[in-house]
């Protein structure tokens, strides 16, 4: 096996006992992405040199791809939109600088949906990301630059963000394993935001170990941002125990209706038949407000990043464009036209709608009904964790689609996060690993979720599936 | 619901230029949307609570100490354009 | 003609003197080079959240309790969206719907009574950059030193009734605020800025008028002036049949006149929502308590008790109370020497003179003024005590302060240096008085025959002959006792 098809954890052991090194690991994925990018378009930025620190420990110094939302220092940083052309933060994010800290050699920049905005990475000013399982089907989205990356073996593991499912859908398209952690775990400094209240940064691995490792580099409490918990991080290595004897986990009848694809459906029931050999305690529950969940989001996301998204008007940094003709004010003019040229479709429509339920007389409707909703959502939750210890989903309800399937269509886009998008709002962690694969080859995805700072129960669940599965040893061929 | 009228006042509101054409399409899309949004509407919320923050966190500080700028010369290294250390912009008043 | 009834309401913006900015840790220093305070948080880039300065909330509600406003329990942030260059998020983080204070008044001097204007709430907030306008260049530059500035703003009610109300409300703000020690006040460097909302309506009507903005009212003088304006304005209006339109007008210092700025307004919708990426704050009872504690004495309740113990005037005590600092000089000098009213007098007379004076080359500022030239009560005092004593008269003891203020020496190395001190011994006098008396004879002439209040000018004259160092008392002393013994 070449080197770049190994995980981290397999790497970190040659390193140790002195087998291979770092040098030779990055250049075995530089190969890779030069060999395959044209392909795969996995990335938006690619950098030749590894992009490390030079006063490290190098303890962790594994290639890693950083989604293109996430500020490098000095570095082409751009929400893969053409509105931050040229933008090169003058600071490094959180996660940034502690991964630079272990060692890290980042690869570049992931392509993503714009802002973040969309489930299949066909919104990217760079063009679209493919699947490597199946390169006319998208990779999911956004983060699908960062999960395709790993399941081509271009990056070792990366980093993503998840407002509503976009680490772990795509983790589940391209059949490797996407853990949004809890909200406050990681630090959102120097995450471009989308919507504030439900973003978070979290690990895109080939298999469970290496998510706990990549957990324990970026997690902890960060006095830059406000909303992170001032909580001791647990070695989350150490959750992987493979004991799940007698947990209690609970399946929502509510995921299993109208609109899952019945080969997903075939292979969650037959991982909840592994779980429940190794000793785990399985009962369907209800999470009532679930059927609300899309439209919650839909209100609060789009607000938050109209909000959000507004400093991208051309006066700083980034483009800036002037209509050929006067319409209003110079400064108008430029406003208006930088942001027309700037944003593709769909990051405008969510703009708009976010803009049209925060506008006078709206709020009340829109944001502030959401917000209640929310409360409801949260509340099943709290109310099911009470009883059990972790939940089991599936991630999508489907595979991965072609490209171009959906992208007339914004609402079955929006759809394709039924499953992920309650865990943003209730803020609780969850994580999709691979469990199975359609009559196609398209990987399926598994969601395991528990509460709030719980990871350790996420890991464990998921790492004893793992361990009596090999769905994740399965390799892309291209 | 959402008339051509009404996105031509949020896509002047969000600085988003869109002609005629364009704002007939994106109503239509937005139309599609809010009408999803809409079943929000047969819920109870009565005596429900807004959720701004999942996390029950409160009073995070910092204390009022200097740190380090960036100073005037990194500063305006990301400018589109400057002059004379500041960030140069169109005309604001005519 | 109809009686028409003024209504005044202000809104003023207090910059804080903290160190830092509202949510980094930039230095909110004025006057520095375009953009050399800033950093990734303050200019709005992407990826960056604010942290809340702790001084910022603890200076609001020492405001809002100086204000007599009850304090919201809970405490939270709120975006206000519009779009204009100076503010990099395109976002103001202020306070919406739970401002930091509401519901207070401000007793208020104001002719011969005083009223009680309320206060409608003040709130927390970050100020935008600066805009600087070339018209040569067709283009605007932006600098965001002041971006990120805390602020506080204050909006009374619609309480004052005429442009000197609204004058007098606000010298009182200024005030209040100086006592507390959280912001400069001062208008010209706008770390005190001040809107107006003005109507009209006639008398015995209870509904408010249609009102006017007034924006860009740089000195307290022209807060009135424009409030004199725009009052003279809207009764021509109303008077002559016009309406009167809701808007943002203008004051052009210049002209000493209002402009509408209508043709150039957008339309406001500021789509205000909770600011997600701070979380509320909980002012609990016990944290209200403990700002309390640490609440200085308030001007009013200083004056009350400056008029009670050192049985001063009114107006003696109205000048001390003006700045918080002269007044604790005052009490610090009393401690030194428990003469009040001497010290008094000689505070608000030769000291503010030239704290006061320009061509002194102090500051215009009373506070930095005494900050610059620093006399301790100690010095003050001695000095006083020293004309006390006839060591120094009076005249040369106002010389005396001067150098002090001007070299910061004592009053004892001065009367040194310059051999300043009063000559009281008769033999050293002697020959000047005999001068004196010799040369004016009529004078002499008068004193002789009964008008004994002539040797006051005998006595100006010798003090004007030893530069005035003369004891005049012995001098007058002396020239009775020759005119009228010979």
């Amino acid at each position: 096996m070449k080197l770049n098809e190994l995980t981290a954890h397999e790497l970190l052991d040659l390193i140790k006992t002195k087998k291979e090194t770092a040098a030779s690991i990055f250049s075995a994925v530089k190969r890779a992405i030069d060999a395959l990018d044209k392909k795969i378009n996995a990335y938006a930025h690619i950098s030749e040199k590894p992009i490390e620190s030079t006063d490290s420990s190098k303890e962790n110094p594994i290639p890693i791809a950083i989604k293109d939302n996430i500020c490098i220092k000095d570095y082409l940083t751009t929400c893969s939109s053409h509105i931050l052309e040229g933008f090169k933060p003058p600071y490094n994010a959180t996660v940034v600088n502690k991964l630079l800290d272990s060692g890290a050699l980042i690869t570049g920049h992931a392509n993503m949906d714009e802002f973040a905005f969309g489930s299949s990475t066909e919104t990217s000013f760079f063009g679209p990301t493919r699947n490597p399982w199946n390169l006319e089907c998208v990779p999911g989205g956004s983060s699908g630059g960062s999960a395709a990356a790993v399941a081509a073996n271009e990056a070792i593991w990366a980093l993503g963000s998840d407002t509503g499912g976009s680490i772990r859908q795509p983790a589940s398209f391209c059949g490797v394993v996407g853990l949004k952690p809890t909200y406050g775990r990681v630090s959102r400094y120097g995450l471009i935001a989308f919507a504030s209240s439900l973003d978070q940064i979290g690990p895109l691995t080939k298999d469970v170990e290496d998510s706990a490792l990549l957990l324990n580099l970026i997690s902890g409490h960060d006095e830059m941002d406000s909303t992170s918990a001032n909580l001791s991080v647990p070695d989350y290595a150490k959750a992987l125990t493979g004991d799940i004897r007698n947990l209690k986990i609970g399946i929502p009848k509510e995921y299993f209706i109208e609109g899952i694809d019945p080969e997903v459906k075939t292979n969650i029931m037959e991982a909840i038949e592994v779980l429940k050999k190794k000793g785990a305690q399985f009962k369907e529950i209800s999470l009532p407000h679930t059927e609300y969940a899309v439209a919650t989001y839909y209100i609060l996301a789009t607000a938050e990043a109209s909000s959000n998204l507004a400093r991208f008007d051309g006066v700083e940094y980034g483009l800036r464009c002037h209509p050929k003709e006067k319409r209003r004010t110079p400064i108008i003019d430029m406003y208006e036209e930088t942001r027309r040229q700037g944003f593709g479709q769909e990051a405008k429509r969510r703009i708009m709608l976010g803009t049209y339920s925060l506008s006078s007389g709206y709020y009340d409707a829109y944001y502030l009904r959401a917000q209640k909703v929310r409360t409801l959502i949260k509340n099943d939750f709290d109310e099911a964790f009470k009883e059990f210890d972790a939940i089991l989903t599936p991630t999508s309800p489907t595979t991965a689609f072609k490209i171009g399937e959906k992208a007339s269509d914004p609402l079955s886009m929006y759809l394709s996060d039924i499953y992920t998008i309650s865990a943003n709002l209730a803020g609780i962690p969850a994580l999709s690993l691979p469990c199975g694969f359609s009559k196609d080859g398209l990987p399926i995805g598994l969601q395991v979720m528990a509460k709030p700072f719980d990871e350790e129960m996420i890991f464990r669940v998921a790492h004893t599936y793992e361990q009596n599965t090999d769905w994740h040893k399965k390799k892309v061929t291209l | 619901m959402i008339s051509k009228k009404d996105v031509q006042y949020i896509s002047h509101l969000s600085r988003i230029y869109t002609d005629d054409h364009e704002a007939e399409a994106l109503a239509k899309n937005l139309e599609g949307i809010l009408t999803y949004i809409e079943k929000l509407k047969k819920l109870d919320i009565k005596n429900v609570k807004p959720t701004s923050h999942v996390l029950p966190l409160k009073n995070v500080f910092r204390d009022d100490i200097l740190k380090e700028s960036l100073g005037q010369k990194n500063a305006t290294k990301i400018a589109v354009k400057s002059e004379k250390g500041s960030f140069k912009v169109p005309q604001v008043i005519e | 003609m109809k009686q028409y009834e003024t209504v005044i309401g202000l809104e003023v913006h207090l910059q804080l003197s903290t160190q830092t900015k509202i949510f980094c840790g930039c230095s909110t220093e004025f006057g520095k080079d375009p953009n050399s305070q800033t950093c990734p948080i303050c200019l709005g880039l992407p990826g960056t959240l604010p942290v809340l300065n702790k001084k910022v909330l603890e200076s609001a509600i020492k405001i809002g309790l100086a204000l007599n406003c009850k304090i919201n329990s809970l405490v939270k942030f709120d975006r206000k969206n519009y779009y204009y260059p100076d503010l990099p998020k395109a976002y103001q983080i202020s306070q919406y719907d739970f401002p930091i204070a509401h519901t207070g008044y401000l007793n208020v001097k104001t002719g011969d009574e005083t009223k009680k204007l309320g206060i409608t709430r003040a709130h927390m907030e970050e100020d935008a950059g600066k805009l600087i306008h070339d018209p040569a260049i067709k283009s605007s530059l932006v600098d965001y030193n002041r971006t990120g500035t805390p602020l506080v703003e204050i909006v009374s009610e619609p309480d004052m009734r005429s442009p000197q109300e609204a004058y007098d409300y606000l010298t009182t703000l200024k005030l209040h605020m100086q006592y507390l020690d959280v912001s400069d006040c001062d208008m010209e460097k706008g770390s005190l800025r001040c809107d107006a909302n003005v109507s009209i309506r006639e008398e015995g009507q209870t509904k408010l008028g249609t009102k006017a903005e007034l924006k860009n009212l740089n000195s307290f003088k022209a807060v009135k002036s424009a409030l004199e304006f725009e009052v003279a304005r809207q009764i021509k209006l109303a008077e002559s049949g016009e309406r009167i339109v809701q808007e943002t007008r203008l004051w052009d210092e210049s002209k000493q006149i209002t402009i509408s700025m209508r043709s150039k307004e957008e339309a406001h919708d500021y789509r205000y929502f909770p600011e997600p990426d701070l979380v509320p704050f909980m002012v609990e009872k016990e944290d209200i308590k403990n700002v309390r504690t640490t609440l200085p004495e308030s001007p009013s309740k200083k004056q009350d008790r400056f008029i009670k113990n050192y049985k001063l005037s009114t107006y003696d005590v109205d000048v001390l109370v003006q700045d918080r600092k002269i007044s604790d000089f005052f009490e610090e000098c009393v401690k030194e020497y428990n003469q009040p009213k001497k010290i008094c007098n000689w505070i608000i007379g030769p000291l503010l003179q030239e704290i006061n004076s320009n061509e002194k080359g102090i500051s215009n500022d009373r506070l930095s003024g005494i900050n610059l030239v620093a006399p301790t009560a100690k010095t003050f005092t001695d000095l006083i005590i020293k004309v006390e004593d006839g060591t120094i008269s009076n005249l040369v003891g106002k010389s005396v302060l001067t150098s002090m203020l001007d070299r910061g020496k004592t009053s004892a190395e001065i009367i040194k240096e310059q051999n300043l001190a009063q000559v009281s011994d008769e033999g050293a006098l002697e020959e000047i008085v005999a001068t004196v008396i010799a040369e004016n004879s009529k004078i002499v002439e008068q004193i002789k025959s009964g008008k004994e209040s002539a040797i006051g000018f005998l006595v100006g004259q010798s003090m004007k002959k030893t530069q005035g160092k003369a004891n005049p008392k012995k001098i007058g002393e002396m020239i009775k006792r020759r005119i009228l013994n010979d």
